[in-house]
């Protein structure tokens, strides 16, 4: 067995944190490792002045005006690290996205960890790191944490539950029931990256340039609900991937889809994936996607905004809401070659620990 | 998405526009049948079957190998796994298919030891690395699969790996496809020929349907392999032909993979077996020959209930081509993709499960 040596120093965004060689039980127990753990690694690396006050919540200021919107998640994503992420990003992204699509403008996250004993401080180091640049990119502060460690065998590595609070802007109100017959869907970018790479990982299948989406969104969605656009609502397709999320619309929304297959932009890479496991694209999730109801008028100019912005060079017009037909499945899609296909839910869709 | 050139809307266009005008001069309706469940799940995925002319009905026939594998199969299955020491390794959609008492999904969640691999080669490494375990392989497929399970079985001679078998259950087509035309319910005019198990047959194989009067096409997958499929034999139906013909010429040759067929030789020898919904078809099974009995499962002694088959459920007339899935009472009405009854709804291959997910709309609505 070797000698467990000190925290090594690495530079996380310009500052250096230290890192502990392997999670031990101490780490979680509340005393002086505890103390260590959270004052040299996780204060520094996501730098903020309320998280550095370290006291028993965070006393915030007060809210710019709108109504806040509150989320929270968990994240159990295996394996942690893969090609375009971590379960540090994931977390942050994840949670910036739910409060994103709800129209609010994110501010504050809290970010409790899980721990198991044993972890190696690489993979600590690359969560830390994912979320430290996560929060960077999206522009919000990680104000509050906590840290548990479990025994080995009781945990996997790394677990993450966090919460969102952002605040809508007066005047901004997004929801399903605003969708009319003949708005437009929208995509921000190609579907299925981030399911496809997980099972690529777990199925030992080399693709090269294969990569998860994970990413904030929120600076996107705000420049599109900016541009003035009729954007009813948005969703971000996560777990289940487009056909559930366009289920949940197609019913609370009382609306049929029509979805366009040639529209949909898919990667080779994924598309291939999909081919060798039987899955299909349209039910991977999604970590840096948002789909989008507009208004048809407004459909080009939403198109132009994504466009421009660097998460949402691949955007397209993938589909339009009609009148929903008692009888008739809620969501269809046009096939390539001309036929229509109803596009129903797939039932248990074998895919744990996906986020 | 990009349009594959075999998804090419204006191919298709053309396609079926030549299919409607042979359709016009048809003097009466043209029943063709597939017998391959990945041509269910195309002809389902592109929405083609509401895009063939009114004349032309297009049917599916026992094509999935999972869906016909007999209740007593899985039994057997269930039983091995079971036993202590014993991996039971099987292909992914074979895991929600019901026995008589439960699935092996469901056994796994109480703690029997069942793996799912895409395929025997992942079994066989299972049996390399722990040599302590038994791995058996639940051999299921057709043609197309079995010279890679023969092919396992080989690596498995050669390397003297003991503690690999299979629980022999692959299935041949012609036999079936023999009883399918002799059956007075049924009236086939052509079988949309399966593409990748000639691959490996080569298409002669099936020139036995000219004595019986009944056209075949060997179609592809893609929308317009399909297509062309379907127009082919609507043109030898006018045509009172019943040749075999070939629109997959890209992959698909007379004789076919000589090849794979003497490494199949080499284990397996042709056995009688169950077909659900069919009862036995002499000569459509493939069994180990005797000099493989250290790798045969089925010579494992274990207790097997007696089969039961779920009451109501029509999969075997739905096999046979005789309804189609609405018509069985269980349709949607307690049988769906979450709650199989019968192993048509299970495979995203069976019948069932296709016209769950992508017609059933249709003959709801009436259209």
């Amino acid at each position: 067995m070797q000698r467990l040596v000190p925290p090594r120093a690495v530079g996380v965004g310009g500052r250096i944190v230290k890192v502990p060689q392997r999670v031990l039980l101490a780490h979680g127990g509340g005393g002086r490792l505890t103390r260590r753990l959270v004052e040299e690694l996780f204060v520094p690396a996501l730098h903020n002045p309320h998280l550095a006050t370290l006291t028993d919540a965070a006393v915030l200021p007060e809210l710019p005006p709108g109504r806040p919107a509150m989320t929270t998640d968990a994240f159990v994503v295996d394996p942690p690290i893969f090609a375009g992420g971590d379960l540090g990003c994931l977390s942050i992204c994840g949670t910036v996205n739910d409060v994103a699509m709800s129209g609010a403008k994110p501010l504050w996250l809290t970010w409790a960890l899980i721990l198991e004993e044993g972890a190696e401080g690489e993979l600590i180091e690359t969560c830390v790191k994912g979320a430290a640049r996560a929060a960077e990119e999206a522009g919000i502060s990680v104000v509050a944490g906590d840290t548990k460690v479990v025994p080995r065998g009781k945990g996997d590595g790394i677990f993450a539950v966090t919460a969102g609070l952002g605040v809508v802007p007066p005047g901004r109100d997004l929801g399903d029931a605003h969708i009319e017959s003949g708005d437009a869907i929208l995509v921000s970018g190609p579907i299925g990256d981030h399911g496809a790479t997980i099972l690529a990982h777990r199925h030992d299948l080399d693709a090269p340039g294969l990569k998860s989406d994970c990413a904030p969104l929120n600076h996107l969605t705000e420049a599109v609900l900016e541009s003035g656009a009729a954007v009813r609502v948005m969703h971000d397709p996560t777990r289940g991937g487009v056909v559930t999320v366009c289920h949940e619309v197609a019913e609370r929304g009382a609306t049929q889809i029509v979805l366009d297959e040639s529209a949909i932009p898919v990667r080779r890479e994924v598309a291939g994936v999909c081919d060798l496991l039987g899955m299909d694209p349209l039910a991977l999730a999604c970590e840096g996607r948002v789909l989008i109801w507009v208004a048809s008028a407004d459909a080009e100019r939403v198109l132009g905004v994504m466009h421009s912005h660097p998460r949402g060079e691949n955007a397209a017009i993938i589909g339009h809401t009609q009148e929903a037909v008692p009888g008739t499945p809620p969501v269809v899609m046009k096939t390539q070659v001309g036929g229509v296909r109803p596009l129903d839910l797939l039932s248990g869709l074998d895919l744990p620990r996906i986020c | 998405m990009k349009t594959a050139p075999f998804a090419d809307p204006k191919a298709m266009a053309g396609i079926l526009t030549e299919l409607q005008n042979e359709a016009k001069t048809l003097d009466r309706r043209v029943t063709l049948m597939e017998v391959c469940g990945t041509h269910t799940h195309s002809v389902a995925r592109a929405g083609l079957r509401r895009m063939m002319p009114e004349m032309v009905r297009l049917i599916s026939g026992p094509g999935c190998p999972v869906c016909v594998t007999p209740v007593d199969y899985l039994d057997r299955a269930l039983a091995l796994a079971a036993l202590p020491n014993i991996t039971v390794c099987t292909f992914g959609d074979l895991m929600r298919v019901p026995s008589s008492t439960l699935s092996l999904e469901q056994a796994r969640a109480e703690g029997a030891t069942v793996e799912v691999v895409y395929s025997p080669l992942d079994a066989l490494a299972m049996a390399r690395d722990d040599s302590e375990k038994k791995v058996i392989f639940l051999a299921v497929g057709f043609e197309t699969t079995v010279p890679t399970i023969a092919g396992a079985l080989d690596e498995a001679e050669r390397e003297a790996i003991p503690n690999f078998m299979l629980l022999p259950g692959n299935k041949t087509m012609p036999q079936v496809m023999r009883v399918l035309v002799d059956d007075p319910d049924l009236d086939v005019d052509g079988f949309l020929l399966p593409g990748h198990v000639s691959v490996i047959t080569g298409w002669k194989l099936f020139e036995f349907l000219e004595a019986f009067k009944v056209a075949g096409v060997v179609a592809g997958f893609m929308p317009t392999d399909v297509a062309q499929g379907v127009l082919a034999l609507v043109r030898l139906a006018k045509e009172g032909r019943t040749e075999i013909g070939n629109v997959y010429g890209r992959v698909v040759t007379a004789d076919g993979n000589q090849h794979a067929r003497d490494l199949v030789d080499r284990y397996f020898e042709p056995s009688d077996e169950i077909w659900r919904g069919f009862g036995m078809v002499p000569g459509s099974g493939l069994g180990l020959r005797s000099e493989w009995a250290h790798r045969d499962a089925s010579k494992i002694e274990v207790e097997v209930p007696p089969p039961a088959e779920p009451v109501g459920c029509r999969c075997g007339d739905v096999l046979r081509g005789v309804i189609d899935p609405p018509e069985c009472p269980l349709f949607d009405s307690g049988c769906d993709p979450d709650t199989p009854v019968g192993a048509c709804m299970v495979s995203s291959e069976g019948t069932c499960s296709a016209w769950y997910r992508h017609e059933r709309w249709a003959s709801e609505a009436g259209s």
